[in-house]
């Protein structure tokens, strides 16, 4: 039978893809965004998991935050990378500067 | 049986295609991939009865992000093969950074199936509704308890549009668009001159 170990393996192991995936595509930004929405699938797989084992809604509830953040996240991010490629011409992003950070 | 085997449809699934996804050449192919992967995760939501929260992944990742991601993919002019310049140099950090994330992972896994560690038990203050399905729970919990956590995404929502508008919006210079409150402030006596000019004059515009 599936317990929430079985869960919580697939979702550590996409959460270290995600970061994985982050170190590899250093430069292309919208790999890394992905990466990111990688990230936020397995914390929603594991709070909807930890959610129907527990037979508490809260994880679900959650998970639906999780997605707003994520949806919002990803329309702003790619806004900027837009206005960055029309003012720089790329999107390598190992070396931005513009605001001195 | 059949529940067993379609979880390790689907797990195997979502984890090829979250290596796909940071490992393809085209960026086009990595955010198909990432629509595999959502659609898996989906499942695997729906394997524990998850379905609303299976319904919104695939409405909002794949009918929405994958698509936004889809657009600007397509849409800027961008030579890829240089910005996988660093893909092998980088291969052997991030390898190991991801191996002990992971060695920590599974650490704290065996930890508490060890039983030495004691696991919160759910309050019971958000326990689904006996006999209803998962959306009417869901329903029930999300539009009680969490009413205003739910209006403050909307707002999140809202301030989001409105940044990715104001961000992405440029002046375009020699388009002529109508400019209503000039056209509304604009006077008779401004816009028309009444002159008396003697005979043989011209008049002066």
């Amino acid at each position: 039978m599936i317990g929430i170990e079985h869960y919580i393996v697939v979702s550590s192991i996409l959460f270290v893809l995600g970061v994985l995936g982050i170190f590899l595509n250093r430069k292309n930004i919208i790999i890394i965004l992905m990466a990111i929405e990688l990230i936020l699938l397995s914390v929603n797989i594991n709070l909807v998991a930890f959610s129907a084992f527990l037979h508490d809604l809260t994880g679900q509830i959650f998970a639906m935050f999780v997605l707003t953040v994520a949806a919002g996240e990803a329309a702003v991010g790619l806004a900027i990378l837009v206005i960055y490629f029309r003012s720089r011409g790329t999107i390598a992003v190992d070396d931005v500067n513009r605001m001195k950070g | 049986m059949i529940q067993l085997i379609a979880f390790y449809l689907f797990a195997a699934l979502v984890v090829a295609s979250g290596v796909a996804v940071i490992t393809a050449r085209n960026p086009v192919h990595s955010v198909l991939w990432l629509i595999l992967a959502f659609f898996n995760a989906a499942g695997l939501m729906i394997l524990i009865g998850a379905e609303f929260i299976a319904a919104l992944l695939v409405i909002v990742y794949v009918g929405a992000v994958a698509v936004l991601f889809l657009f600007v993919v397509m849409m800027l002019d961008i030579d890829f093969a240089t910005l996988r310049a660093g893909f092998v140099k980088n291969f052997p950090l991030g390898l190991a950074i991801a191996a002990i994330l992971l060695a920590e992972l599974v650490l704290g896994l065996g930890a508490t199936g060890s039983g030495h560690l004691v696991l919160g038990t759910a309050d019971g203050n958000a326990a689904p509704l006996a006999g209803a399905p998962n959306i009417e729970a869901i329903g029930a919990v999300l539009y009680g308890r969490y009413l205003f956590l739910f209006e403050a995404s909307g707002v999140i929502l809202l301030v989001a549009m409105i940044g990715a508008i104001v961000l992405t919006h440029r002046e375009r210079g020699g388009v002529k668009s109508q400019n209503i409150s000039k056209q509304v402030a604009r006077r008779p006596e401004d816009a028309t001159i009444n002159t008396q000019p003697g005979i043989g004059q011209g008049v002066e515009i």
